[in-house]
């Protein structure tokens, strides 16, 4: 069957098997290796990209149900070589050990700030539900988020025109960052 | 892993998709928002032969007001679900359940009438619909039929729809100003409901005058706690008297007994939770 997908800005026009699910069409026929498969079960959430600008678990989408879809990995999140607020967190605040739950922690983190751009504490851990931390490294990625939070709050700095922009297009249904408060 | 390979169709109609899944034959399945289904074919404990998408039927998406009802089409997400301002004022116990479901990838994904449709014992919108008697509008070969909750739950992930059948649509009585909660109780996130109560209750001046209370995972199908609905009539909407109406929430029911819970201890949840829901409710 042909699909035709845009994936962290670039539109791809594929044939493919009704079964083939999205994260397997995203890293071995697009080479988007950085999402990866964390479980068979779909509770870790380590494969989760952005689908029509919401989250989900791309093991648990066929590739086919991602027709005409707009879709966005953790590598569409950097920009001429700039890692995004949220990648720079988890960097700054050793949110990772191994660093297999990262793609999906954070893909995750940019949908709940979306929606929440100010969450405490228990509105991340709640919002990282489904993902999994085997390291259980929980509790600096919490700290991460929140710190991101900040950074990319209006008012915070040059580098929010960029996120607010990308998140504005990405989430136009939603609370785009740019649109509350500040200036 | 990877799922057997089948046949793909995506009608764009509720009488296509209808059409589609008979031609298909009796190895087909309805693919909803896959949330269940996918993790399923993926670990090949089902192979079937078809899948009818139904993710391509605008008119199966959205809620919308008809009468003294609200209609939410089946393919309405669950993060739909949550942020409908309809389902807010009218059906505010179906949107608690809902928050409580899977995470929140699961939830943009994951769709109303695919959960109810499913009827895992442990589904945390099947006691909610009850509770709140709605109806299930499916359609098939000879037309569409609406069956009551009441009815429609038959077993474990067995439904009073035929296979040949596809669920539409939910129709819910409003309960508007009625205050609600649903209480569940399980042991790390994500994890199914061992037990969950889902409460509403219409208070007059500071007396509950009504009180609908649905149980999940006390049975092979949801269940409507009566003896409790019965008890809070008429009382002070205090927790002494919601603690002495909550206590006879396991009456009547024999739960399975799990790794996660014996027969006691799912009764005992049952009654605490129930207290715990009502309590909640009425001071939203």
């Amino acid at each position: 069957m042909r699909i035709s997908v845009t994936v962290d800005g670039t539109t791809y026009t594929d044939d493919v098997e009704p079964r083939l699910l999205l994260v397997h069409y995203l890293r071995e026929r697009l080479g988007k290796t950085g999402t990866v498969v964390g479980c068979d079960t779909s509770n870790c959430g380590a494969c989760t990209v952005h689908l029509d600008g919401h989250s989900v678990k791309s093991c648990s989408v066929l590739a086919v149900q991602a027709d005409g879809s707009e879709i966005t990995t953790i590598e569409g999140l950097a920009r001429d070589g700039q890692l995004h607020p949220l990648q720079e967190a988890f960097h700054d605040r050793h949110a990772l050990q191994c660093g297999f739950c990262t793609p999906g922690m954070i893909m995750q983190s940019l949908d709940l700030l979306a929606d929440n751009p100010a969450p405490d504490e228990q509105a991340v851990r709640h919002g990282l539900e489904g993902n999994l931390c085997r390291c259980t490294g929980y509790q600096n990625i919490v700290s991460a988020v929140q710190d991101a939070a900040q950074k990319m709050s209006p008012g915070a700095g040059p580098e929010v025109e960029r996120v607010g922009d990308e998140m504005s297009g990405r989430h136009q249904a939603r609370t785009p960052a740019t649109s509350s408060g500040g200036e | 892993m990877i799922p057997a390979s089948f046949e793909y169709t995506a009608p764009s109609t509720v009488d296509e998709a209808v059409r589609a899944l008979a031609d298909a034959g009796e190895d087909a399945k309805v693919l909803g928002g896959g949330q269940s289904l996918l993790p399923v074919l993926r670990m090949r404990l089902a192979a079937p032969t078809a899948l009818i998408d139904l993710g391509k039927i605008d008119e199966m998406r959205g809620v919308r007001e008809d009468g003294d009802s609200l209609v939410i089409g089946a393919m309405t997400t669950h993060y739909d679900v949550q942020r409908d301002s309809l389902v807010a004022e009218h059906a505010a116990l179906l949107a608690r359940a809902t928050d409580t479901v899977a995470d929140p990838q699961v939830r943009h994904r994951g769709t109303f009438g695919g959960s109810i449709a499913h009827a895992d014992s442990a589904g945390d919108l099947l006691a909610p619909v009850l509770a709140l008697d709605a109806e299930m509008v499916v359609a098939g070969a000879n037309g569409r039929r609406t069956v009551p909750a009441s009815e429609f739950f038959v077993d474990y992930f067995t439904t009073a729809m035929d296979p040949s059948e596809i669920l539409v649509e939910v129709r819910v009585p409003k309960h508007s100003g009625w205050h609600a909660h649903y209480e569940k109780f399980n042991r790390v996130a994500q994890a199914w409901s061992i037990v969950a109560v889902g409460a509403a209750v219409r208070v007059e001046n500071t007396s509950i005058a009504e009180a609908k209370v649905g149980l999940t995972n006390m049975a092979a199908t949801p269940v409507r706690a009566r003896a409790v609905e019965e008890a809070l009539v008429g009382q002070p909407a205090t927790p002494d008297s919601i603690r002495a109406a909550a206590a006879h929430a396991a009456e009547g029911t024999s739960p399975t007994s799990d790794g996660n819970a014996d027969v006691e201890y799912r009764q005992h949840l049952a009654r605490t939770l129930t207290g715990r829901a009502i309590n909640t409710a009425v001071s939203a």
